[in-house]
């Protein structure tokens, strides 16, 4: 629990606590994230241990599964994805709202792995555009948990207008992407 | 043990055909038919309807690519007469590049996803097919990637290189 509730920068007296608002609202973001499971295989089993109660992904937040993409803040590609599936999951992002993150957990997600053929997309991000990445065959939990941290510490840090700013919509763009 | 020998199902299919069957063994306990090609839909429908052989169920039928063959291209068939636990294999070549068969669809309903798979993977055309089209792979797929030319590592591709993929 000790990473979730660290102390933000703030100005504090007797019953007070100042801040900027971006930090107040980078730390509720970061502790209420709805992720977005999209499990296609072994990372996705993973992912169920991860969710379960040894390691119990509720003790950073993220206690409850977002399973429509209109809610979600968080998508969590997780397993092989087939060329055939890259439109699909390219809409469930398109519907996500702003701001969302995406990570990539495993090597297929990431890079493909061991499918270097023909049916088989070569890593999400030439569809999508990705925060960050988990290794592994499958990732462990704790790997998975390690990946959803970085993702906290992004989600808190982020400035609040980054979504405006022209460096996002190039990264959008670049994707075709509106 | 099934009261129907490979020996009568011979027999009876060369008295019938003739000259349209041109080979038949027993590879791994099932006899396996080789036929000319156009004739698969007569033979088939044969063994379906024939009432000792009643091979009533259609276990799977696929594409072959043979580059090594002088008839490169085919199609393998396998029934089932399961009352009598019967099995037989049909298959049949052709040197044609875009070879059309005649589809089971009139036969079998179960032939429509296994003939949509062999176009999806080899190209191959079926006469009589309602609705052939991709099924396995996206429909923006160019090529048929079991034909053994086709090369199986996604090509567009800039990241995995010789020195550490061993390309």
């Amino acid at each position: 629990m000790s990473q979730s509730i660290e102390k933000i920068d703030s100005y504090e007296g007797p019953g007070f606590m100042a801040t900027s608002l971006d930090k107040a609202i980078g730390l509720a973001r970061k502790n209420s994230i709805w992720p977005l499971p999209f499990a296609t295989s072994c990372c996705g089993i993973e992912f169920m241990a991860t969710m379960a109660s040894t390691y119990d992904f509720g003790r950073f937040g993220s206690e409850r599964l977002s399973f429509s993409p209109r809610q979600a803040d968080l998508l969590m590609v997780m397993g092989t994805i087939a060329k055939k599936m890259g439109p699909v999951l390219r809409q469930v992002y398109e519907q996500m709202a702003e701001p969302k993150w995406v990570i990539a957990v495993g090597a297929c997600a990431s890079t493909g792995g061991i499918f270097d053929t023909y049916s088989v997309l070569q890593g999400i991000d030439r569809i999508i555009p990705v925060d960050v990445y988990v290794p592994g065959c499958p990732p462990r939990p704790e790997q998975i948990i390690d990946g959803v941290l970085k993702i906290q510490d992004l989600v808190h840090n982020e400035s609040l207008r980054r979504r405006n700013s022209p460096e996002y919509q190039e990264l959008l763009a670049s994707y075709g992407i509106e | 043990m099934s009261s129907i020998t490979n020996e009568f199902v011979t027999e009876k299919l060369n008295i019938k055909f003739g000259d349209i069957i041109l080979s038949s063994e027993v590879l791994y306990d099932m006899l396996t038919v080789t036929i000319q090609k156009n004739s698969e839909h007569d033979v088939i429908k044969f063994l379906k309807e024939d009432p000792e052989i009643s091979c009533h169920f259609l276990t799977t039928c696929c594409g072959l690519h043979y580059p090594g063959q002088p008839l490169q291209f085919g199609m393998m068939y396998q029934l089932h007469n399961m009352p009598e636990n019967y099995r037989i294999r049909i298959k049949t070549f052709t040197n044609d590049h875009e070879p059309a068969f005649k589809s089971l669809t009139d036969l079998w309903p179960a032939a429509n996803w296994m003939e949509r798979e062999a176009y999806d993977f080899f190209g191959f055309r079926f006469n009589g097919h309602p609705k052939l089209s991709r099924i396995l792979n996206m429909d923006s797929l160019e090529g048929w990637p079991l034909r053994k030319e086709y090369p199986l590592e996604d090509p567009f591709r800039g990241d995995k290189d010789d020195k550490m993929f061993g390309r």
